[in-house]
């Protein structure tokens, strides 16, 4: 029988594990445990896992938002690039309403005051838009991590081989490992185990997330979505903790396999190279970004359209940088919930339906 | 070649008159409308008026389970519906855009008179304009409706601690199926819009007693209207997650896209506060009717966070359901 992802929400298998996991942890010793992944920040907060697991269990938003990551000096670059004549973004909803160091100044008021800008569910309806309108150039923002380099890849590799010259890609694109490295080795890192995003561990691999255990000693299981992937993957956390045997495992197991994705892999290194990049809250991190392949300049938007990101990383009493970390819970932010809201937010984690502070907002724990 | 809206039809000559008598007043056909004056002159209502109006802009104009024309009615309808009115009366006043399909037109026509005459509500007055191409999107339409009031005492004033909070039907079909007629979701199937009037289902509700507040919950959804039912009062709705009817379809496509059918629009459901003792005969009367027959008790109203709507899901997680803020969303209505 094929699984159900209700079954994975049963009332009677959630609490069962919501008991295992009180007996194995201890309210004086809260065991800190990380996501980073926006699908996991917001099923946490939808589920209101975080006040079924206090006060043993503390869950920390990592760096999983790919918009929320993504620097302000970078947004700016994009709002420029916006007011190119002939020029139309196309982007995914999320990164509209992501403000630059100027507070209010989006892509969704861009549009409103004249340029041309297209919401996509996926890349390739900018690759199609661009095939019909050869007398405008369409710029896709590449944003995401392991999960969309696939699909964005796909669209430079389609652009290429349909011989488009109106297409081009502004890669934002992001890779796991090198920020969870970043991460691990800043100075106020205090995270005793990490759910990992089962989305990406699909393409990637479950093996990609190894290094946690094996360099770091920090127990790691690969999750899936429902309460009850969540809620397993916990309580798997909590007993490698209790008996000091970090290891990584897969929860998953129903989408991901342990060599992941190669086909998938193969259309990202064809296209793609890592380079240096800037993260929101973590600086500058090596070969943490993915730059299209010099082969591939026609379609890569930056060189095109000489894209230069300005140098601001963080907004001004925004917080946003350290809740990536997982040093600031997003209610801890002076801005949170008073100044800055999903109608008008400050930062990205606000703005994106995957931000740590979004979904605190959103779904407000008792 | 497709006969076509061009500005003619707008400039109140001869081409607006051929239009009112070749689509309009067959459509509609009523006393009322037929006399073609500047305004309806109409009877005496027996009762307090009530009156409400709605524009409709929803893009694409045709969706599964319904089109603009069935929505303009609908959602004027429903409006009085649930200020405690029967609905007696519509205006129907289109915004065309030149180039605009006079077949798409008649459609539009015959599905709006469709759902009048389903709803025992009569089309007396209207008015037709028409924008340059590109000025516009297709068709705009605006409704106006006057009722009789029914329900005098209907509002958040009338609501009570120990209070039922019930659902016509499943939530959220209206907003999913406009999002899958845009083309928005990769996928196809039984997804349709829950548009309707509900006239009867007001009617039934109020027939069987003890209704302190009606509303369809339409832009923002249940969330949403849930939220505006306790704003600003001492009272807490308390929902029960799985007690709330979704439909397999929406869930899915909810889930795919990011969204929350809790906040996903509904065009043809009813959210009911009541007294806790007249809660099971309305659950019945709503079973026993079109539209009604998913009917639900989704929570109740307590005191226990004064003026917000708590959720809480079958394993003992709960949270506070806020009002729907800043989301994407197309034109759903």
């Amino acid at each position: 029988m094929p699984f159900r992802e209700k079954d994975f929400r049963a009332p009677d298998r959630v609490e069962a594990l919501v008991r295992a996991i009180r007996e194995k942890t201890s309210p004086v010793t809260p065991v800190r445990l990380m996501e980073i992944c926006g699908t996991h920040t917001m099923a946490i907060a939808r589920a209101g896992l975080r006040s079924l697991l206090a006060p043993g269990v503390q869950l920390l938003s990592g760096p999983g938002c790919p918009v929320c990551v993504t620097p302000a000096g970078a947004i700016d670059g994009i709002l420029q690039l916006s007011s190119h004549p002939g020029v139309t973004i196309a982007s995914y909803g999320d990164l509209l309403r992501v403000p630059g160091t100027a507070r209010g100044d989006t892509l969704l008021r861009r549009r409103a005051m004249g340029a041309s800008v297209m919401t996509v569910y996926s890349p390739m309806d900018a690759v199609e838009a661009a095939a019909q309108n050869p007398g405008q150039e369409y710029v896709f923002l590449g944003v995401g991590f392991e999960t969309t380099a696939p699909g964005t890849a796909a669209c430079v590799l389609e652009a290429a081989q349909r011989g488009l010259n109106n297409f081009s890609v502004l890669s934002l694109l992001k890779r796991t490992e090198p920020a969870l490295q970043a991460l691990i080795c800043a100075p106020d890192f205090r995270v005793d185990g990490f759910l990992c995003p089962g989305h990406v561990a699909a393409i990637t691999g479950a093996e990609a997330f190894a290094f946690l255990p094996e360099e770091y000693r920090l127990p790691a299981v690969v999750s899936g979505f429902e309460a009850g992937d969540i809620l397993y993957s916990v309580w798997r956390l909590v007993s490698m903790l209790a008996e000091n045997r970090p290891a990584l495992e897969n929860e998953y197991t129903r989408l991901v396999r342990a060599e992941g994705n190669p086909a998938a892999r193969a259309a990202v290194e064809q296209v793609f190279e890592p380079v240096s990049g800037c993260w929101r809250g973590l600086g500058e991190i090596p070969d943490s970004c993915l730059a299209l392949k010099p082969e591939y300049a026609p379609w890569d938007a930056a060189r095109k359209f000489g894209f230069v990101p300005g140098s601001e990383t963080d907004l001004p009493g925004c917080r946003c940088g350290d809740v990536i970390r997982g040093v600031c819970a997003p209610a801890h932010c002076p801005l949170f919930g008073k100044v800055c809201t999903p109608a008008d937010p400050v930062g990205p984690c606000m703005v994106s339906s995957e931000g740590a502070c979004a979904a605190a907002y959103k779904y407000q724990a008792i | 070649m497709q006969d076509i809206i061009t500005l003619d039809y707008g400039s109140g000559g001869l081409k607006t008159a051929q239009l009112i008598e070749e689509i309009m007043v067959p459509a509609f056909a009523n006393t009322a409308l037929s006399q073609l004056g500047d305004g309806a002159v109409l009877p005496e209502l027996g009762g307090q008026p009530v009156f409400s109006t709605d524009s409709f802009v929803v893009t694409p104009w045709k969706f599964p389970g319904g089109d603009i024309g069935k929505l303009a009615v609908c959602g004027t309808v429903n409006d009085v519906c649930m200020a405690g009115g029967v609905p007696k009366y519509l205006s129907f006043s289109l915004i065309l855009e030149e180039g605009f399909p006079l077949e798409d037109l008649r459609t539009i026509v015959a599905s709006a008179a469709a759902t009048a005459r389903q709803a025992g509500v009569q089309l007396v007055t209207g008015d037709t304009k028409v924008v340059e191409r590109g000025r516009g999107d297709g068709i705009y339409i605006n409704t106006a409706g006057i009722g009789v009031l029914r329900a005098p005492d209907l509002g958040q004033q009338a609501m009570r601690e120990g209070d039922t909070v019930l659902v016509s039907g499943s939530v959220g079909c209206h907003g999913a199926a406009v999002l899958m007629a845009r083309g928005d979701l990769p996928c196809e199937g039984t997804l349709l819009s829950d548009c309707r009037p509900l006239h009867q289902l007001s009617a039934a509700a109020l027939e069987a007693g003890g209704v302190r507040m009606l509303r369809d919950p339409t832009r923002g959804g249940v969330a949403t209207t849930l939220n505006e039912f306790v704003e600003g009062t001492s009272l807490c709705i308390e929902l029960e997650e799985e007690a709330i009817p979704v439909d397999a379809p929406v869930a899915a496509a909810c889930d795919l896209l990011g969204l929350d059918p809790l906040y996903s629009a509904c065009e043809g459901r009813m959210l009911v506060v009541c007294a806790s003792e007249t809660a099971p005969s309305i659950l019945t009367a709503l079973h026993n009717l079109p539209g009604g027959e998913g009917a639900a008790q989704i929570g109740r109203v307590t005191t226990s966070r004064p003026g917000q709507v708590v959720l809480h899901n079958s394993f003992g997680g709960s949270r506070i359901l806020g009002k729907l803020t800043g989301a994407q969303l197309p034109r759903i209505c």
